[in-house]
C-alpha cells in the first residue's frame, strides 16, 4: 500500500532523512518510532505530498507522490503534528468543509460527518467553536478531518501527543479499531505507545532507520542490550563451543570481516545478557586457546541508543490501562 | 471549480464572521461619501459662479466634474484598504498551519488561490455596489449620464482585481498579516507612482515605466473611456498577481 524507497531529504547542509526504506501492507497499522528529531515527521510530510524528497521515491496505492501527487491526495487522511483547525468555525462546519475540499458532495457530506463525529466522539461538541475546545477534543477533531472522506491510508503524525492518559487510550483505541480496513501509519516517540497499537514497528534515528520489525520480535531484540566484536588471527582455529561456555553469553554470530590484513583473520559478534560483564572472561578464553586475539570492541548498536531515548516511562497511562 | 467553490464559500464566511468586512466598509464610504459631498458643494459653487458670467457651460458636466474626481479620490482610499482585505488570505493559513490541510487535499494550487481571488473580489465588489447609492442618489435631484458612469465602475473593478491580486502575492509571502499588509501597500504605491516620470523625459524607457502606471490607465476608464489597453493593462496585472502568488505556494514543496 505505501512503498517508500531510498527516501532522503535534506534542509540546506542538514539531513533530516537519510536512505529511508520501508513498505506497509494494505491494512496494516505501521508505527514510525524515534526520538524527537529523528526524521519522523520529514518522512510523513513526504508521503502526503507536503514537500519533496531530495532523493528517492515513495509510492501510496501505487501511485508516486512526486509525479501524481493528486492521484496519492484523494486516497490519504493526513493529521499533521499540529492539528489544522479553523478557530472560528464549529466543529460541524469545519468537518463539512474538510469533506467538500475532499471532492464529497451533497449526502455524502452530511453522511460522512455523521459517521466521523461518531467514531471520534465529537457529538457532544458540533455545535461549539473549535476556538472553545480543549486540546483533547482539537485533536479528535483533526483526527476527524483525516478520516472523513474514507481514506485508504491514514497518516498521523504524533496524534497522542500532549494529551492526557484518558484520552491517549480513546485515541489508542480508535486506532486500534480502524485497523485492517484502513491503512495507518503513526508516528511517536513513545515505545510503549508504538507496541501497544501497532503490529509492525520501524525505528528511525538521526534519519537513518535502524530496525525494522513485529512489535513481538523487536522487543526481545532490543533488550539484547550488551554486545561486542571480537578479532582473532586463526579464525579457524576457533571453536564456538569454547564461546558459549563462557557464562552471561546468549549468541555468538560470525561477522563479515573487513578486507585487508590477514587472511585467515576472522570476526564474531558476541552477545551476552544485560548487566553481565563478559570481557575479562571473553580475552582469557582466546588467549588460553591461542587463537590470536587481534582486536575487542564493544558495539553500541544505533539500535539501543535509539531504545534509551524510547524508554520514556508513560506516568499515568499504565495506571489508567489498569483503572 | 467546484473545489474552488468550497474554498470561496468558505473565505466568505470568514470575511463576514469578521468585523473587517464591516470596518472596511464603513472607513471606505464614510470617506467616499464626504469626498463626494465635497466636491458636489465645490460644483455648487463654481456653476453658480459661471451662470453669472455664462462661461464655459457646456463644457461643465455632473460626470466629469463630481463621479470622475470622487471615484480617481476613491481609487487612492481602496489602494490603503483593500490590502486589508488580502493580508489575511494565505498568512493566516500559513500561521495556524492549516495551509497543510489544503496542500494534502485533492486540491490544486490554482483552485485554492481561485477560491480565495473571488472571494475576496466578490467582498470588493459588494463595496462597489454600496457607493452607488452617490450617483442614485444624486439622479433623483439631476440628471445623471450613466454610460461613462458604467465605464468608471469597471476601470474601478478592473483596478480591484488587480490590487487582490497582488495582494494575495504579498500574502503568500510571509505568515504575518501586517507584513502581507505593508508588502502589497509597497507594491500598489509604487504602481501608483511609476507615472510620476513623464514620458517627455525620454525615449523607449519613459514609455515603459508610462504604461506600467497604474493611474493613467485608470484615468481613462473613470473619465468614461473604455480602451482595450486598459482593459488589458488591468487583466494582465491580475494573472500576473496570481501567477506569482501561484509560484510561491508551489514552491514551498521544494524548500
Amino acid at each position: 500500500m505505501i512503498s517508500v524507497q531510498h527516501l532522503s531529504k535534506g534542509y540546506g547542509e542538514t539531513t533530516a532523512i537519510d536512505d529511508v526504506t520501508f513498505t506497509v501492507e494494505r491494512g496494516e497499522v505501521l508505527a514510525f518510532l524515534g526520538p524527537n528529531g529523528a526524521g519522523k515527521t520529514t518522512t510523513l510530510r513526504i508521503l502526503a505530498g507536503l514537500i519533496a524528497p531530495t532523493s528517492g521515491s515513495a509510492t501510496v496505492a501505487g501511485y508516486d507522490v512526486l509525479t501524481d501527487p493528486m492521484a496519492v491526495k484523494r486516497r490519504i487522511g493526513y493529521l499533521p503534528d499540529h492539528p489544522p483547525l479553523y478557530a472560528e468555525m464549529t466543529v460541524d462546519e469545519y468537518l463539512t468543509f474538510t469533506a467538500k475540499i475532499r471532492g464529497l458532495r451533497g449526502a455524502a457530506v452530511t453522511a460522512a460527518r455523521h459517521a466521523v463525529l461518531e467514531k471520534c466522539a465529537l457529538g457532544d461538541v458540533r455545535g461549539r467553536l473549535i476556538a472553545n475546545l480543549s486540546r483533547g477534543y482539537c485533536q479528535r477533531v483533526g483526527l476527524a478531518q483525516a478520516m472523513i472522506h474514507n481514506p485508504d491510508v491514514l497518516i498521523l503524525d504524533e496524534p497522542t501527543v500532549g494529551l492526557d492518559p484518558k484520552q491517549i487510550i480513546d485515541i489508542r483505541e480508535l486506532v486500534k479499531s480502524l485497523a485492517g480496513t484502513q491503512t495507518i501509519i503513526l508516528s511517536t516517540h513513545i515505545l510503549p505507545e508504538a507496541t501497544a497499537v501497532c503490529q509492525r514497528v520501524v525505528i528511525i534515528n538521526r534519519g537513518r532507520i535502524v530496525a525494522v520489525d513485529s512489535r513481538e520480535r523487536l522487543s526481545t531484540q532490543l533488550r539484547k542490550s550488551e554486545k561486542m566484536v571480537v578479532r582473532v588471527r586463526r579464525g579457524d582455529a576457533v571453536d564456538l563451543g569454547q564461546l558459549h561456555k563462557i557464562e552471561g553469553v546468549t549468541q555468538v554470530t560470525p561477522q563479515e570481516t573487513a578486507a585487508g590484513g590477514d587472511p585467515t583473520a576472522r570476526e564474531w559478534m558476541i552477545e551476552s545478557e544485560v548487566g553481565a560483564d563478559i570481557r575479562e572472561a571473553v580475552a582469557a578464553t582466546i588467549v588460553q586457546q591461542g587463537w590470536g586475539l587481534l582486536e575487542m570492541r564493544p558495539v553500541v548498536a544505533s539500535l539501543e541508543e535509539v531504545f534509551l531515548q524510547l524508554t520514556t516511562q508513560e506516568q499515568g497511562v499504565e495506571g489508567a490501562y489498569a483503572a | 471549480m467546484r473545489n474552488s467553490a468550497a474554498i470561496l464559500g468558505k473565505e466568505l464566511r470568514l470575511y463576514f464572521f469578521s468585523p473587517i468586512v464591516y470596518v472596511v466598509a464603513a472607513v471606505l464610504l464614510g470617506i467616499t461619501d464626504y469626498l463626494f459631498y465635497a466636491q458636489t458643494m465645490f460644483y455648487a459653487a463654481v456653476s453658480a459662479q459661471m451662470m453669472r458670467f455664462q462661461q464655459n457651460l457646456p463644457q461643465m458636466n455632473l460626470h466629469s466634474a463630481i463621479f470622475a474626481p470622487t471615484l480617481m479620490n476613491m481609487s487612492v482610499i481602496l489602494l490603503l484598504i483593500l490590502p486589508l482585505l488580502t493580508m489575511r488570505l494565505l498568512a493566516e493559513e500559513k500561521k495556524n498551519r492549516t495551509m497543510e490541510l489544503l496542500l494534502t487535499s485533492p486540491l490544486s494550487v490554482t483552485q485554492i488561490l481561485f477560491g480565495k481571488f473571488f472571494a475576496a473580489l466578490f467582498v470588493y465588489l459588494i463595496l462597489l455596489a454600496l457607493t452607488l447609492h452617490l450617483p442614485i442618489g444624486l439622479s433623483l435631484l439631476s440628471e445623471v449620464t450613466w454610460a461613462p458612469l458604467g465605464a468608471a465602475y469597471l476601470g474601478l473593478a478592473l483596478m480591484g482585481g488587480m490590487f487582490l491580486a497582488m495582494g494575495l502575492f504579498a500574502s503568500a509571502l510571509t505568515e504575518n498579516q501586517i507584513v502581507a499588509a505593508v508588502l502589497s501597500f509597497g507594491i500598489l504605491i509604487g504602481f501608483w507612482l511609476v507615472g510620476a516620470v513623464s514620458p517627455e523625459e525620454g525615449g523607449r524607457a519613459a514609455e515603459i515605466v508610462h504604461y506600467l502606471s497604474m493611474s493613467a490607465h485608470l484615468d481613462n476608464l473613470v473619465k468614461g473611456l473604455i480602451d482595450t489597453r486598459d482593459v488589458v493593462y488591468f487583466a494582465t496585472m491580475t494573472g500576473v498577481g496570481l501567477f506569482l502568488a501561484h509560484r510561491v505556494v508551489d514552491s514551498h514543496r521544494w524548500k
